[in-house]
């Protein structure tokens, strides 16, 4: 397998421009004799589908949703980033660039984040056109805030919905392409495989879950916006049907998987009340510019919090980290409060938790600001706990969140598989080891309306001519294998349902490859993880049919390909013997408790290849190369 | 707690649905009204019957898949809430609880609980958006929008579409839905340009799968976003307004 990332030439601020002087075209009149599939229809599925469909190409766009509006960009709350420097304190694109690669403790590509940070600023324009209803000042400008990580406010926000109207303008931009007919929408079709013909990405298989129809569509090249993978855990912020099959399936027909131990945990999430438990949910990052964090300083205090004095408080984030205190970056963030829980100062009934209180921010603004910054966050808290966060801190515990790992690809967003294409949380590249708040929402737009579009004409100018139809034996050969592991699910007639199979799983991650692991540990996950996937084969019991609307189906394969991104997720982590950002191995910290990378030995990407069911998989490294930036330890103090 | 459910059982769009009556027994009023259903459908399964479908993905009230009738009313009887942010701790032990899909002619069921709302896409269609392709847009701040019209644009974007505004209408009309999305484009400047042939083309594609607006305002009363029906009269004023303004002819699909 050849890696080549494909960085652009020239000083870092002229990389992509040279790119886009360099790439090959597709003659506008030309465009329309090609196909693309584009899957999933979050903010870089919708916004890419859409675009691709403006220049003029023919897009197929497939969601399982009953609307292209549902993905799960739609619940991110708190912002968006843009390097527009309207605050006048300091920012730049270079800032941007800086802050997300120390913010990524060092394990992303210059060469991406920079554009990244350049494209910022066109996001911003292109949604306020669109529509998005971003806060404004009294005066008629935008308004920004501060999000973690970072010292300048350059957060965009539409009150605690910003994802949502992101992704409608995104949605909205798509559904004009569908009336215009570029773009022909397929809602309620799951992609359960990949057809690659001669070495290239041609097509897909899909389910239709009305029908439970399995059908074949062809392709000039596919593009994957699938999300992430942190259902891996079961209990995480992510919504009940993001899953991994699209990217998992990419996989194992050659597409690497890189970093797949990358995974974030957010700090502040509505903990765990009970068994029953489906989700957790987030409480957006933006409430730590004014709540403040805290436990008892005593182990075991259960007093009411309005009984514990301000001596007896630790405001442990504050105290540690005192230049960004409550807004250092998310990894560093949970793991300080999963050390004080550790510690036994935790609090709420299971004592894994610690208070987010607002008392002086209401003190010293007056609730109505509060109210007018958070007051859809604060109802949602009260709908959920039935506590009021206006009268008592509100209680927090980090949970699965994000994942920066994902399919490998180069700086034009393909993957090593020609003609395949990963964007959005779906691919690794642009977020290192830890991501920082209100950089997904930028990236996912980033790379659906301004790189894709521009980069995947450089591949199609080579495939003129060079159709594939569904009539070729690749089409029919992953047909049939779909068609099998679906009976080989229903047919299993097992006694547990997938719900406790994945419960199971979503435990053995979270204890073994979370916020803390270790070699031992992770070797026991493995060996768990091969257990109980064996028993899942043999024991699920999938209710219903093939040929009607069937859920228990839907999950039952998306859970089949967790378990197996699972171990490649346990192999990733223990073959990284170092900590950075979200991946914590205790054996590698600083005397202070801090991660602890090492750069002379893992500066690298690692990039799987899926070798065959029973067989290892092979560690491909992309070594990262750091011409700008000088490599230092992450300090937040 | 303990309750008694009747739930409508529908194995798909052809076949005949009917009421069926569950126990759900020893539920946590921590728990959400979804999460309730995933403990009845697991017990299902441990019978080897088939769980019941309802739809759902986000459970923060978002993204506006979940919805049902509960006791007669969309979305249940707390108001301004979506199915999945309603919690057991608002119901009473020992409750029969009545629990059907979106009642309208335009939301054909696809399987139990599940409803085909493809039509609201149509409106969309139709019209809700801007026309402006990427690379297109000026500066950001070039345009200076007042915060209380920027505001009053947001209190009608936060739409779901879930769909619950036509499920409770007794008309089964989709008025507030198309409102939302006519006005939240429309009261800001850049929606300008394309307003008045806007409503014209979403009202019409409305009005083609929808029923009629006869002003019950029971729309409102269930909205899990509280979206108000003055956007209702907003929109009409457009509509009438458009008949004195030059518009093009909508694009067909």
């Amino acid at each position: 397998m050849q890696l080549d990332s494909k960085i652009p030439p020239g000083p870092l601020a002229e990389k992509w421009s040279y790119a886009k002087s360099h790439y090959k075209l597709v003659n506008p009149a030309n465009k329309r004799k090609y196909d693309i599939i584009v899957v999933g229809a979050g903010l870089a599925g919708a916004s890419a589908a859409a675009t691709l469909g403006e220049l003029g190409y023919n897009v197929k766009c497939f969601v399982y949703h009953d609307s292209p509006r549902r993905a799960h960009s739609i619940a991110a709350q708190g912002g968006i980033n843009a390097a527009k420097n309207y605050r006048n304190d300091g920012d730049s694109v270079y800032r941007l660039f800086y802050d997300t690669i120390k913010g990524g403790d060092y394990r992303a590509r210059e060469g991406n984040v920079h554009r990244l940070a350049e494209l910022s600023v066109n996001i911003i324009d292109q949604a306020v056109a669109q529509g998005v209803p971003f806060a404004r000042e009294y005066g008629g400008a935008l308004e920004n805030r501060s999000f973690g990580g970072v010292q300048v406010s350059r957060t965009f926000f539409a009150r605690g919905q910003t994802g949502q109207q992101l992704l409608l303008g995104a949605f909205q931009a798509l559904e004009r392409q569908i009336a215009l007919g570029t773009v022909k929408q397929y809602n309620r079709h799951e992609m359960l495989d990949l057809v690659v013909v001669d070495g290239h990405a041609k097509g897909i298989i899909v389910r239709n879950l009305v029908t439970g129809k399995i059908e074949a569509h062809a392709a000039d090249a596919v593009v994957l916006g699938t999300g992430g993978y942190v259902n891996v855990f079961y209990l995480s912020t992510n919504a009940k049907a993001s899953n991994a099959t699209a990217i998992w399936r990419a996989h194992k027909r050659g597409a690497a998987f890189a970093n797949p131990c990358y995974t974030q945990i957010h700090p502040t999430c509505i903990p765990q009340s009970g068994d029953y438990q489906s989700k957790l949910t987030l409480m957006s990052e933006s409430l730590r510019n004014d709540g403040r964090i805290w436990v008892p300083k005593q182990q075991g205090d259960t007093r009411k919090p309005s009984a514990i004095s301000e001596g007896e408080r630790d405001y442990y984030l504050e105290r540690k980290y005192p230049s960004f205190g409550n807004l250092a970056p998310r990894d560093i963030a949970s793991r300080a409060a999963k050390e004080v829980c550790d510690e036994g100062r935790g609090i709420g009934s299971s004592g894994r938790g610690v208070f987010l209180d607002f008392a002086d921010a209401i003190k010293r603004l007056g609730r109505k600001t509060i109210e007018e910054r958070y007051g859809n966050l604060f109802e949602m808290y009260h709908d959920i706990t039935a506590e009021d966060p206006y009268e008592q801190p509100m209680r927090i515990y980090p949970a699965p969140h994000y994942s920066m790992g994902g399919l490998w690809v180069d700086y034009n967003l393909m993957s090593n598989v020609p003609g395949l294409y990963v964007i959005g949380e779906a691919n690794f590249s642009d977020h290192g080891a830890n991501r920082l708040g209100a950089s997904a929402l930028m990236q996912g737009l980033a790379d659906g309306y301004f790189v894709l579009p521009v980069t995947i004409g450089d591949y199609l100018a080579g495939q003129f001519g060079k159709k594939v139809s569904v009539d070729r034996p690749e089409f029919a050969e992953a047909l049939s294998g779909t068609q099998d592991r679906v009976k080989r699910l229903l047919d299993a007639k097992g006694t547990r349902s997938v719900d406790s199979f994945h419960k199971e799983l979503g435990s053995i991650m979270w204890d073994k490859c979370g916020m803390a692991r270790s070699a031992d540990g992770l070797k026991s996950a493995l060996l768990q993880i091969r257990a109980l996937r064996d028993q899942y084969w043999k024991d699920v019991r999938v209710t219903g049919n093939g040929e009607e609307p069937n859920q228990a189906l839907e999950k039952a394969g998306r859970v089949a390909d967790f378990f197996e991104l699972a171990e490649l997720m346990c192999i990733d982590a223990l073959q990284r013997e170092e900590s950075a950002g979200g991946h914590f191995r205790v054996e590698y910290q600083t005397p202070d408790g801090e991660a602890q990378r090492n750069d002379d030995e893992f500066l690298y990407v690692s990039a799987w290849e899926y070798k065959g069911e029973g067989n290892e998989p092979v560690l491909h490294k992309e070594p990262l190369v750091y011409e700008e930036v000088k490599l230092a330890t992450r300090s937040y103090k | 707690m303990n309750l008694t459910l009747h739930v409508w059982r529908q194995n798909s769009r052809e076949s005949e649905g009917r009421l069926v009556e569950y126990k759900a027994e020893d539920i946590s009023p921590d728990a959400s009204f979804l999460e309730m259903l995933d403990v009845v459908n697991e017990r299902l399964i441990a019978k080897g019957e088939e769980p019941i479908h309802f739809e759902h993905d986000c459970r923060e009230g978002i993204c506006g898949s979940c919805g049902m009738m509960i006791n007669g009313i969309a979305h249940g009887p707390l108001g301004g809430t979506a199915t999945c942010q309603l919690h057991m701790r608002h119901f009473n032990d020992g409750d029969t609880v009545f629990i059907e899909p979106w009642r309208a002619r335009a939301f054909p069921v696809i399987k139990d609980l599940i409803v085909d709302r493809s039509a609201l896409d149509k409106i969309i269609q139709a019209g809700g958006f801007i026309s402006v392709n990427t690379g297109s847009a000026v500066e950001a701040n070039t345009l200076p929008i007042p915060k209380p019209v920027q505001e009053m644009a947001m209190d009608a974007a936060e739409c779901i579409q879930c769909g619950a505004c036509v499920a409770q209408c007794p008309n089964g009309a989709a008025q507030l839905f198309t409102a939302a999305k006519v006005s939240h484009l429309g009261l800001l400047p850049q929606g300008q340009p394309e307003r008045y042939e806007r409503v014209v083309h979403m009202v019409e594609t409305m009005e083609s799968f929808f029923g009629s607006c006869t002003l019950f305002r029971e729309c409102e009363g269930v909205c899990p976003k509280e979206i108000s029906t003055k956007f209702i009269e907003r929109m009409n004023k457009d509509y009438l307004a458009s008949k004195f303004k030059p518009t093009k002819e909508p694009v067909t699909t």
